[in-house]
């Protein structure tokens, strides 16, 4: 196929000039983490009582005393020889930190991600398909509150709902009870690996400690999904070629999924993207309240002990991923309408 | 074949809207007989397209049968419901509409659109489908249908859109098929293929047609018999010929006569009575420019060409007098409007140069211009008199705009006047100038367009398709007021049409433009009458022609 090739093309493209701005960012970071306030030789010192001498000495290990340009130089060069250096807090190389709790937060986003769509798409559908009704006002309604329960506390209420009064859900804390004996690690991803391993058990004890951290997470973007789908459906259903299709006595069905729907998910999609970028940053709240072991409160717990490395190490991460969801969310807008690949 | 197919009778249809129940057909009777074609004319808002999609029972959520009955082979289709009517959509009767790339899914390539139409009312295979599919592509005439299959609307012309709409409406062999404006928006020549096509198809398959448009002369030149609506009412019903020599009604007779034809001159487009109220405009014959007077503007060796390189327009030359009219002419993508935005100076040309009354303006960058002296004596008018104007301005701050910005007047009583004055030559009544765009009719916006171009006094008015929005009757006091304003003011007019007829009345001279070349310019009646290259012929060819039988040219 012509237009896939051209969706490549135009996705490689797209890689390439989001290069500057990676730099930019690595670049912006370094220079934010030195204008904070905070002494990390300071922190790092063996007591409160350290001496001068030996904060001096740290300083000079963690290569404070050089001059900013100097340090910026070292840094780049680490990192193009894909070191990110060492975090102070855990004592391990920041890059193996990362590669240890990033499937835990991409896991947990991605279910919550899945969560949203299955839940927000048939929401927007069905308002769309009455608009002004009773289903249409309690959709609003439910996207209302929604949004504006910020995620700890949907994720408190939904613990005190789940695991204290019905006891429905296990202990809220990780990704496993600490009894379960652990899959070998292939993707990371606890859920998969399970399934692997053939572990059924493990598999259904994982989903359990996944779904509340992910539902509350959920709940606070259905909202604009939902909203997206059923503005975009509104339109879709009102356009010419969706008459067309009611002209010749298409199946109800057939309008609605394969004409109204498919043509109406398209921005869902760009939408979709966008919320997953925000949801991995943002998921730092809720990975606290249910000490999920995920990057975010990784990198919270750094940047509150003026620990560099794993920050500016997680900011870089976040660019990445970011650029790779707008790659990912390009080339399914290619692959979903046809006309994007003409340019 | 004389039996009868459809019986609408006294259908009432109303539209819910926030100011209550509008009632958009009001009694409409008629019959079709099987394998006739029948003309369902009207201007916008008479209810025709209304009556086609209550028939075909597709009117959107706000729109009601309320009274009437429309039988099709004897059952009342207002009453059908869930199976029985899809059996009915499609199957029996079928529809095809205005904008054919619109009413295409875009995402979807189009043999399955022609397939999904099959697949619901035959029980064949997938693969049987796909080969009805292309054998209805090649019963429409796309040319190489094989590898059409797999492409999307967006990749086809208009005209191609609109064969594809053909085939899936043929696609289970209908009894009746509803047209809705099938070629409007489509070049005369695209057009006269297609309903030719139409017409073809419809006859072999013995498939009764109701083609609804706003144009007299098309219905007039497929149908035997035509039906005239105004206000949700079918005020006359005739053949084509007693239609145009004798026409009974009123609103009928005005219809005729602003329906422009090869003869027809701009003083013919109004009926008598409407015709002595304009008479109190004089026109006093244009002063012979004096021997040596420079022309206005004078064009050479013009060309524009955009990023992917082939010209757009190349090597166009031309020049006009003082109070001159010429028309521009082609099909679309043949230059025209870029030749006529590149004289405006709204985009800048890639060679080549423009020289208004001795100066060249050619080389000032069109970002710059608006400061330019010159501006205020070319100005223009625009195709869509909905889109080219401010909605958030009033009549008057349209209209006053021009005049702040490029004359300098301030707000106040001066100001006024020159407003109220511009409104007055364009015939606009002065209390709808505190009114804002979408609360004025179309022809009341295309008089604002035209006030807002003649504020300044421009020596040059440059119209880019001015009437294609408008109804004829419409059309008709346009085209009048641009005639009285070229006589009266002496302002030249640069007129860019896809209508022959228009431009034959309306311009001392007529250049025809394809691709972005001129193919032939001349004296617009001669050039009209006797065409010198084979495209102009196809061109003139193809405009609905009515027949004006010896009779009708009495009358006139």
């Amino acid at each position: 196929m012509t237009g896939l090739g051209a969706t490549m093309v135009r996705a490689g493209r797209r890689l390439l000039s989001s290069l500057p701005a990676l730099f930019g960012v690595l670049v912006f970071t370094f220079l934010l983490m030195r204008v904070l306030p905070g002494d990390p030789a300071v922190f790092f010192a063996s007591g409160p009582n350290a001496g001068k001498e030996e904060i001096e000495q740290i300083r000079k290990q963690m290569g404070l005393n050089r001059p900013v340009p100097e340090q910026l130089v070292f840094y780049l060069s680490d990192i193009g020889h894909g070191n990110l250096g060492r975090s102070m807090m855990t004592g391990q190389p920041v890059l193996k930190d990362l590669r240890e709790r990033l499937p835990a937060s991409l896991e947990l986003t991605f279910t919550a991600l899945l969560i949203a769509l299955i839940a927000a798409v048939p929401l927007g559908v069905v308002a769309a398909l009455r608009p002004g009704s009773v289903v249409d006002h309690g959709v609003r309604l439910f996207c209302a509150l929604g949004v504006c329960v910020p995620t700890f506390v949907s994720g408190l209420l939904l613990i005190y709902v789940f695991y204290y009064l019905l006891g429905l859900a296990p202990d809220p804390t990780g990704r496993i009870d600490v009894f379960t004996s652990l899959p070998p690690q292939r993707t990371g991803f606890l859920s998969i690996d399970f399934l692997l391993a053939g572990d059924f058990e493990g598999w259904w004890a994982a989903c359990k400690q996944l779904v509340l951290p992910a539902v509350s997470m959920a709940l606070f973007v259905i909202a604009p999904l939902a909203r997206i789908t059923r503005a975009s459906m509104l339109v879709s259903l009102g356009s010419d070629f969706v008459r067309t299709a009611r002209s010749v006595g298409l199946s109800w069905r057939k309008v609605v999924v394969t004409y109204a729907l498919r043509n109406a998910i398209l921005p869902v999609i760009t939408i979709a993207g966008i919320v997953f970028s925000t949801m991995l940053g943002a998921n730092v709240l809720v990975e606290k309240v249910f000490s999920w072991p995920g990057v975010a409160s990784y990198a919270l717990d750094a940047l509150l002990s003026s620990d560099y490395a794993p920050v500016q190490g997680f900011v870089l991460l976040m660019a990445s991923l970011f650029v790779l969801v707008n790659l990912v969310v390009d080339v399914c807008y290619g692959i979903a309408d046809p006309r994007v690949s003409i340019e | 074949m004389s039996e009868e197919l459809l019986r609408i009778d006294d259908l009432h249809v109303s539209f819910s809207t926030r100011r209550g129940m509008v009632e958009a057909v009001r009694g409409v009777t008629l019959t079709v007989k099987a394998g006739e074609m029948l003309g369902l004319v009207g201007e916008s808002g008479s209810g025709k397209s209304v009556t086609g999609f209550a028939t075909t029972r597709l009117l959107d959520a706000a729109g009601r049968v309320t009274g009437g009955k429309i039988l099709f082979r004897g059952q009342d289709v207002t009453k059908l419901r869930g199976d029985d009517l899809r059996q009915l959509q499609g199957a029996a009767m079928s529809m095809i509409f205005q904008n054919p790339r619109a009413a295409l899914n875009p995402i979807r390539a189009i043999g399955l659109q022609i397939a999904d139409a099959i697949l619901t009312h035959k029980r064949i295979s997938k693969d049987a489908a796909r080969a009805e599919a292309l054998e209805l592509l090649r019963a429409v005439q796309i040319r190489d249908p094989e590898t059409r299959m797999n492409a999307y609307p967006h990749e086809l012309s208009g005209g191609m859109c609109q064969r594809v709409m053909i085939a899936i409406a043929i696609s289970c062999n209908p009894a009746l098929l509803i047209a809705d404006e099938p070629t409007t928006g489509l070049d005369v020549t695209t057009q006269k293929v297609v309903m030719d096509l139409l017409a073809d198809i419809a006859a072999a398959r013995g498939m009764a047609t109701i083609l609804i448009t706003h144009d007299l002369g098309l219905a007039a030149r497929y149908c035997r018999r035509i039906a005239v609506m105004e206000r949700g009412r079918i005020v006359e019903e005739a053949g084509p010929r007693t239609l145009f020599s004798t026409p009974q009604h009123a609103y009928t007779r005005r219809l005729v006569a602003a329906s422009p034809t090869a003869t027809s001159r701009i003083e013919d487009l109004v009926t008598e009575e409407e015709r002595e109220r304009q008479a109190t405009f004089v026109s006093k014959p244009r002063p012979e420019p004096a021997h040596g007077t420079p022309p206005l503007l004078q064009v050479r060796k013009l060309a524009k060409r955009f990023d992917q390189g082939s010209a757009a327009v190349a090597d166009f030359s031309m020049t006009m007098a003082g109070g001159e009219s010429v028309g521009l002419v082609g099909e679309s993508g043949s230059g025209k409007s870029t030749t006529s935005r590149m004289i405006c100076r709204l985009i800048d040309p890639s060679e080549g140069d423009i020289v208004f009354d001795g100066q060249s303006i050619g080389h000032v960058a069109s970002r710059d211009f608006h400061r330019s002296p010159l501006r205020k004596d070319i100005q223009m008018v625009f195709q869509d008199p909905n889109e080219s104007l401010n909605p958030r301005f009033t009549a008057f701050d349209c209209i006053a705009h021009p005049l702040m910005r490029l004359d300098g007047m301030r707000a106040g009583e001066a100001l006024r006047t020159r407003v109220e004055e511009c409104a007055e030559r364009v015939g606009l009544p002065l209390d709808l100038l505190p009114r804002f765009p979408h609360q004025l009719s179309g022809g009341q916006k295309a008089r604002v367009g035209i006030a807002r171009a003649i504020a300044c006094r421009p020596r040059l008015l440059v119209l880019d398709e001015p009437t294609a929005a408008l109804d004829v009757s419409v059309q008709a006091v346009v085209l009048q007021l641009l005639d009285r304003l070229r006589r009266e003011n002496d302002i030249a007019l640069l007129f860019v049409s896809h209508d022959l007829n228009v431009v034959r009345m309306l311009c001392d001279r007529t250049i025809v433009l394809r691709n972005g070349g001129i193919v032939e310019q001349g004296e617009s009646r001669a050039l009209f009458d006797n065409p010198k290259t084979d495209y102009t012929r196809k061109l003139v060819e193809a405009i609905p022609h009515i027949e004006t039988g010896p009779t009708l040219a009495a009358a006139l």
